[in-house]
């Protein structure tokens, strides 16, 4: 190492003699070759950055490309005739004063059918049977609410638009191509020309899917709604809010204010930083143990995945409201301390209200994230297909995330857009709460 | 009467006594001078007598009510219909109480339905009386408030030393989750030792738990060889991080050192929509669009069987999901940096390339390491990316166009559909959980005393 030293300091001496030539062809390619590569380095950043990107631009492409279908549905009209024989009821009980519970326990089987053997001209009762399975397999139930919603209608026959089944609604979107041999085809050369026929004279229109918004879920593809799993996330949200909010800014308050310097601060710090980290899954596992497991709560219920969503956001509360409250400068505190205010009073009348657009920042996202969380809820149950729309904490629910991850297991051709719709509609509640967060740290932030 | 309705009308007490107090506290405010306390803290101080104790009575009998409720059904019906002690009569006592509370309509067993009857009986009376203590409970409350009502009585400092208490308490569910999750998973994975030695678990490479439904084997469970998910848990982690690792640290490069304030305002919110993005929209990504490309790919370069769930798409597209991550800590770290050492490095003459190879990312390297152990810790726990695009089989393979499985895949497809609590099956499925909890635990306990440590460096 000396030795190396001593025989290097002439070589050294020698350079620093001889001022460096810069135009020397050695030393031109040598600059050359530094700013090349510096364009390179710099080249790499952008590309890097132009991928994530273009990443994101093709998912949200995907997802526009194929879940825009999912908001139209293809109907078919049909001629409905709410006549005594169809239906098989007598008109002297319909006019009676049980009215309604006659019409409802009427037989509604024949008429999509019976509709459908007059437009094409059909009276083979197994060709009616195949024309039948162009429509949804919930008709006679849709015919049935109509005229329960409009008893007027008895004895008449009215014109209604009806879903077409899964696979005419894919036809008709181009998702099942015409031309395509029948064997490869999901359609029947006889089918798909009763279907053009149809759609010749008028009798089949696209229009906007409202029974996606409104209506319960569906094994049915062209029935499917998102409206049960929006209501569970938006009570699974509320528990969540109303647990992991207070819990979240008291502890904030506690830390930063109040807590002695000491290993139980530190200890209770450590902890939350690292539940902050701890994979969503593991918050799962603890609802199934403990909160079905240990207190026996109601499975599927959107009050026991609220309050596992609750325990895993409220690192993300307790932080953000850390952040806020520290931004607070002390002379508010001095300044309030000053006129006699106790220490709580200083707190909850004058720090709190001012970091109160840090915490509720930090709270929308947390909220944000919890809406989009999919693997806790799956572990404690709400997965399970529901009919119904929840209306209470303790109701069977699911959430939007797991309504894709069902659809997306679902076989069927017709849920492919239904999936991408429904992720469609979860973004766009993520954008309106990430709006919100951010309109709030832009109009109300202070910076002291 | 319900729970929810009860503790509501406390609360509508509560807030009655709170106007009650504060009105006639209220009063003895002209001659300040001797008053201690203002209304509102006297409102306050009746509240919480009012509402607390009486909520504490219907809580603890919420708590408490299913295990008075059932057996006094039980001793209630005739001795030849009572159920066997046990499963039996648990089943039947849950048959029962939906048949009560009117979820289910049919009764299976001989006598749910007196017992139902019995049940709904028992339960009112009960409620009633729980009730009415509550409502003494509130009113003794009450009183005990108001007849403090007095101008040098110190309600603030009551009512102050409730609210320090409540801080406290709030500041402690964040240790009691943590306890809560050690606890349940360390329960849950000993019952899962007293059938699989813990040597066969770690170690063992054959994986496939469907066998141990089999009721008549009794002692001989299926195989729990876990290697096969660790192995796929690293492999999808590794071609994660291979994406994110590169295209994270130099996004942040870029922002942070040559990216005008303008590109930045732009692309920030774009990586922070890509962090925003649910797992699960990246799942479904992932098994529509990534799994076919990564599939014909395969056939491109002449693989003969590339499988339709390949470890490439879900590492790929979990790469993604980490990029953001990556970048914002490696910007942090970056930009933690004193100024003075890039400043230094370019008055030397270095371009920028050389003073962030040579400098910028020397200096914050703990910083970069803390969050690619970060990064690592949420590859290894990502759930629903590899639930719907890594498969199920559990194979050893180094081949990316394979299919293989992770700790998390298998969590949640033990833990869905149909199984009995007991088995050693299910219970596997918490015994890799505490896997993954200690694992990632480990990763987060270091990563953050790293980064901890390397902030304070440069403070």
């Amino acid at each position: 190492m000396n030795n190396a030293a001593m025989t290097s300091r002439p070589a050294e001496e020698e350079t620093m003699q001889r001022p460096t030539d810069w135009k020397s062809p050695e030393m031109v390619a040598r600059i050359r070759k530094r700013y090349r590569s510096e364009k390179l380095f710099r080249t790499m950043g952008l590309v890097a950055l132009t991928f994530a990107g273009a990443f994101l631009a093709f998912l949200l492409f995907t997802m526009v490309r194929n879940g825009l279908p999912g908001f139209e549905a293809t109907e078919v009209r049909l001629n409905v005739a709410y006549t005594e024989q169809s239906l098989g009821v007598s008109a002297a009980d319909v006019k009676g004063p049980n009215g309604l519970e006659t019409l409802r326990n009427a037989d509604y089987g024949l008429l999509a059918g019976d509709a459908l053997a007059a437009k094409l001209g059909i009276a083979d009762p197994n060709e009616i049977m195949r024309a039948e399975r162009m429509v949804s397999q919930a008709t006679s139930t849709i015919l049935r609410d109509h005229l329960l919603a409009n008893p007027s209608l008895f004895g008449k026959t009215v014109p209604v638009w009806v879903p077409a089944a899964s696979d005419f609604d894919m036809l008709r979107k181009g998702n099942i191509r015409r031309d395509a041999p029948e064997g490869v085809r999901r359609i029947s050369d006889d089918m798909l020309a009763y279907f053009e026929k149809l759609e010749a004279s008028g009798d089949v229109r696209t229009a906007f899917n409202t029974r996606f918004f409104t209506s319960a879920d569906s094994r049915d593809p062209e029935l499917a709604s998102v409206w049960g799993a929006t209501v569970g996330s938006l009570l699974t949200l509320f528990v969540t809010l109303l647990i992991s909010f207070p819990i979240g800014v008291l502890t904030a308050v506690y830390l930063e204010e109040f807590a002695p310097k000491n290993r139980i601060t530190d200890f209770i710090e450590v902890n939350i930083n690292n539940l902050a980290a701890v994979p969503s899954i593991i918050f799962g596992l603890l609802g199934l143990a403990v909160f079905l497991g240990t207190f026996g709560m109601p499975r599927s219920a959107p009050l026991v995945g609220g309050l596992t969503l609750a325990l895993m956001t409220l690192p993300t509360i307790v932080i953000a409201s850390r952040v806020a409250i520290r931004a607070v400068p002390p002379s508010i505190r001095d300044a309030a301390r000053g006129i006699g205010a106790s220490p709580l009073q200083v707190v909850f009348h004058h720090v709190v209200p001012l970091s109160m657009p840090g915490i509720l920042t930090g709270t929308i996202i947390g909220m944000a994230r919890a809406l989009g969380e999919t693997a806790p809820l799956l572990m404690i149950g709400m997965r399970a297909f529901i009919v119904d729309v929840p209306r209470s904490l303790e109701d069977p629910a699911t959430v939007l995330p797991v309504q894709v991850f069902l659809w997306s297991d679902s076989i069927e051709r017709g849920f492919v857009e239904k999936t991408s719709a429904a992720i469609l509609v979860l973004l766009v509640f993520l954008m309106l709460m990430n709006g919100l967060a951010i309109y709030l740290r832009q109009k109300f932030e202070r910076r002291w | 009467m319900p729970l929810s309705a009860l503790v509501l009308l406390l609360l509508g007490l509560a807030t009655i006594g709170f106007l009650v107090s504060r009105g006639r506290a209220a009063q003895f405010q002209a001659d300040f001078r001797a008053v201690h306390s203002r209304p509102n803290y006297h409102g306050w101080f009746s509240f919480i007598w009012v509402f607390l104790p009486a909520a504490l009575l219907v809580v603890a009998w919420s708590l408490f009510a299913p295990s008075y409720i059932g057996p006094s059904v039980i001793n209630s019906l005739p001795a030849e219909v009572q159920p066997e002690p046990g499963i039996a009569r648990q089943m039947f006592l849950n048959e029962v109480r939906s048949l009560a509370e009117g979820t289910s309509d049919y009764a299976f067993s001989p006598g749910a339905e007196e017992a139902a009857a019995q049940y709904k009986a028992i339960a009112t009376r009960a409620n009633w009386v729980v009730a009415a203590l509550a409502g003494a409970l509130a009113l003794l409350g009450f009183f005990y408030a108001f007849t403090r009502v007095k101008p040098q009585f110190r309600a603030r400092t009551r009512v102050e030393r409730f609210m320090m208490g409540l801080l406290i308490i709030a500041s402690i569910v964040a240790i009691m989750t943590t306890l809560g999750i050690v606890f349940s998973l360390l329960f849950e994975s000993l019952r899962f030792f007293d059938k699989v030695s813990p040597i066969e678990f770690l170690f063992g490479t054959h994986w496939s738990p469907q066998q141990a439904i089999r009721a008549d084997q009794v002692g001989s469970s299926g195989a729990f060889g876990a290697v096969p998910l660790f192995w796929g848990t690293a492999f999808i982690t590794i071609i994660a991080m291979a994406v994110a690792v590169p295209i994270g640290l130099l996004s942040a490069i870029y922002l942070t050192q040559y990216a005008s304030s303008r590109f930045r305002k732009w692309m920030k919110p774009i990586l922070e929509i890509l962090a925003g993005v649910p797992t699960v929209v990246y799942g479904y990504f992932a098994a529509l669009t990534v799994a076919p490309l990564v599939r014909q790919f395969g056939y491109a370069i002449g693989l003969s069987d590339p499988s339709s769930e390949s470890a490439l798409a879900a590492g790929l597209v979990m790469g993604v999901m980490i990029i953001p991550f990556m970048s914002s800590l490696s910007d942090d770290a970056i930009t933690a940096v004193p100024s003075a050492m890039k400043d230094g490095s370019l008055a030397l003459g270095a371009t920028p390339s050389e003073t962030i190879r040579k400098v910028l990312i020397p200096a914050a390297l703990p910083g970069i390491v803390g969050g690619f152990l970060l990064a690592v810790s949420r590859a290894i726990g990502e759930t629903m990316i590899v639930v719907m695009a890594a498969g199920l089989a559990a194979n050893m393979t180094a081949n990316p166009f394979q299919s293989v499985t992770t700790v998390t895949t298998q969590i949640v497809a033990l833990l869905t559909g149909d199984q009995e609590f007991d088995s050693a099956k299910t219970l596997s499925a918490f015994a890799l959980g505490l896997v993954l909890f200690l694992v990632t635990l480990a990763l987060n306990v270091y990563a953050l005393r790293v980064v901890k440590k390397y902030r304070e460096a440069y403070e």
